[in-house]
């Protein structure tokens, strides 16, 4: 009967839902922030463009298409259908989801389809084709991402998604939908790019850590939205994986800066800032499955395994600049597989791991469900990678890698140093000649800054 | 005349500066320089990737000066600059043939 599973709409908790889309938004920004300090200064603007324009682009596919391939129906336990396109019927007063109004969740959601994609941007830093990024992120979003977040959080009775419904694996979050989906795409495209040019032989040092500090305090506000905000609704599971998120962070970034100290001789800035971010990625699928206690060993161990996992490129020899694979592709891994190990029945999603007398049952499904993930997000971004190449082109030439993709592909130039010593116009930039209509070019009439 | 330069620690350069205007000398020119001599540069470590900083920081320190006045404005900055340590940096004093004032046009020893 019409109405018969239908929630009222609760105010309290369509205002958490609502806050929690607009912190998860801002964590793009806040990516962009961490991974344009961490670029030299010749593509900060590429960099923090590849974040700001998944915002623009992957809104509009949500908007269209996106939504309802995920959310609405069910086709084969993978996809959604067509039923909702154009976001069609939301607006009315009885489209409910859960406790608040459907178009809260769907706010709520976009932010989530926009994260993920941003997030391989790490990995092909300092010289991708702009358009070829786009194409990227469109074609992975509707490839990859709105079929694993169907798998994955499209809930029915027992008959939606196959890894959430059916299978019954954890991800509370998105430590499998976003960050190990993310990780996989990242490795593959690093591969189809290739190394930068001089990677290993120069120096490639962030140019900015305060800028890499910034977003990491960013993602770490925005991801209150993204872990507790998954509750859905303002009580118990909104408290408990708030306070778990923040309690794995703190523990991460320890681990991290202890095993920093003991290899490397210094607990550093960027060290601190990426165990923040390992360790909110480690406990976004399982926010929801452990206690407090547990939160602090699983961040901990986090931070740790992740501070190892970004030498591997090295050792392996492709080039994952900004190290998605080391700290999402890794964190969201054993973030998920510690829900089998570390899960209680306690915790809102109630299911027993390892150490807690489960056995190894539901750390057999977390590993499946990553397993099939990253399988298949690696296999369609390395095809949809070369394809790109091979047509519109996804890498900058090596001279205009060298000259930088901020100028090739922005013509903007991110900080004017010449400026701040008063030699603007002199040698910085000068107005361009305007063209004329037979081609050639004349002076402008007045300098910049100077009055005739 | 002479043209000294000296490349010294940064923070040494007030204690350079302050020791050559007491001594009287009027002006001078500095900039940012990096290099390295025996001090060779540090190592930094980012995310396990390290990477060896070979150029160090310096300032560098230019003063054009009468030829008779040469070696003690060199001992100046040498005594103000020395902390003994290696790092120092140099000086050293080259032959200047010809200076102008540009706002009086006026010449050499009358330019200084």
């Amino acid at each position: 009967m019409e109405g018969m599973t239908l929630m009222e709409i609760n105010a309290g908790d369509t205002a958490w839902v609502l806050a929690s889309a607009a912190l998860v938004m801002l964590m793009t920004p806040g990516l962009a922030f961490f991974y344009g300090g961490m670029v030299r200064m010749k593509s900060v603007l590429n960099m923090m463009m590849m974040s700001f324009i998944t915002i623009a682009v992957v809104t509009v596919m949500w908007v269209l298409v996106g939504y309802s391939l995920t959310f609405a129906g069910d086709t084969g336990h993978v996809i959604g259908d067509f039923s909702e396109v154009g976001l069609k019927g939301l607006m009315a007063t009885d489209s409910v989801s859960g406790s608040t109004p459907t178009l809260a969740f769907v706010a709520f959601q976009l932010m989530f389809a926009i994260i993920t994609p941003a997030l391989i941007s790490g990995a092909i830093a300092d010289r991708a084709k702009f358009r070829g990024w786009i194409a990227f992120v469109v074609g992975w979003t509707l490839l990859v991402y709105f079929p694993v977040a169907h798998s994955v959080w499209f809930l029915q009775d027992g008959n939606g998604g196959w890894i959430g419904d059916k299978l019954k694996a954890v991800d509370f979050a998105g430590g499998t939908a976003v960050h190990l989906n993310a990780g996989a795409a990242a490795l593959a495209l690093a591969i189809v790019l290739g190394k930068r040019v001089g990677w290993k032989k120069d120096p490639m040092r962030p140019h900015s850590l305060p800028l890499v500090l910034l977003g990491a305090g960013l993602l770490w506000f925005g991801w209150f939205g993204f872990n507790a905000g998954s509750a859905l609704s303002a009580g118990t599971t909104a408290a408990v994986t708030f306070v778990n998120t923040q309690a794995a962070t703190a523990t991460a970034v320890i681990g991290w800066l202890i095993v920093e100290r003991i290899v490397h001789g210094k607990a550093t800035t960027l060290g601190l800032a990426s165990g923040a971010v390992a360790g909110l990625v480690a406990i976004t699928p399982s926010c929801g499955a452990v206690s407090p206690i547990g939160a602090l060993i699983l961040g901990l161990a986090a931070g740790a395994i992740c501070c190892f996992a970004v030498s591997l490129k090295y050792k392996l020899g492709f080039d994952d600049s900004l190290d998605v694979v080391g700290v999402h592709f890794v964190g969201g891994l054993f973030g998920s597989l510690a829900i089998g190990l570390l899960g209680t029945a306690a915790a809102p999603s109630a299911v027993n791991g390892l150490f807690y007398g489960g056995g190894f049952t539901q750390l057999g499904k977390q590993a499946l469900a990553n397993l099939v993930v990253g399988l298949y997000s690696f296999t369609v971004a390395f095809i949809l990678g070369k394809v790109i190449d091979k047509t519109i082109g996804f890498r900058v030439t090596e001279d205009d890698e060298v000259t930088g993709v901020d100028q090739v592909e922005h013509a903007e130039t991110a900080y004017d140093f010449l400026g701040a010593s008063g030699l603007r116009g002199a040698l910085s930039a000068r107005p361009a000649p305007a063209e004329t209509e037979n081609g050639t070019t004349t002076e402008p009439a007045e300098k910049e800054g100077v009055k005739a | 005349m002479k043209l000294i330069t000296a490349v010294v620690k940064p923070h040494k350069l007030d204690d350079v500066r302050a020791a050559l205007e007491t001594f009287g000398v009027t002006g001078m020119t500095v900039t940012e320089a990096s290099g390295y001599g025996r001090q060779k540069g540090h190592t930094e470590v980012y995310r396990g990737a390290e990477y060896e900083v070979d150029l160090v920081p310096k300032v560098r320190l230019e003063v054009v000066v009468e030829d008779g006045d040469s070696a003690d404005v060199v001992d100046v900055i040498v005594k103000a600059a020395q902390t003994g340590k290696i790092g120092d940096g140099k000086v050293w004093v080259t032959p200047v043939d010809t200076i102008v004032r540009v706002r009086t046009g006026e010449l050499d020893g009358d330019a200084l």
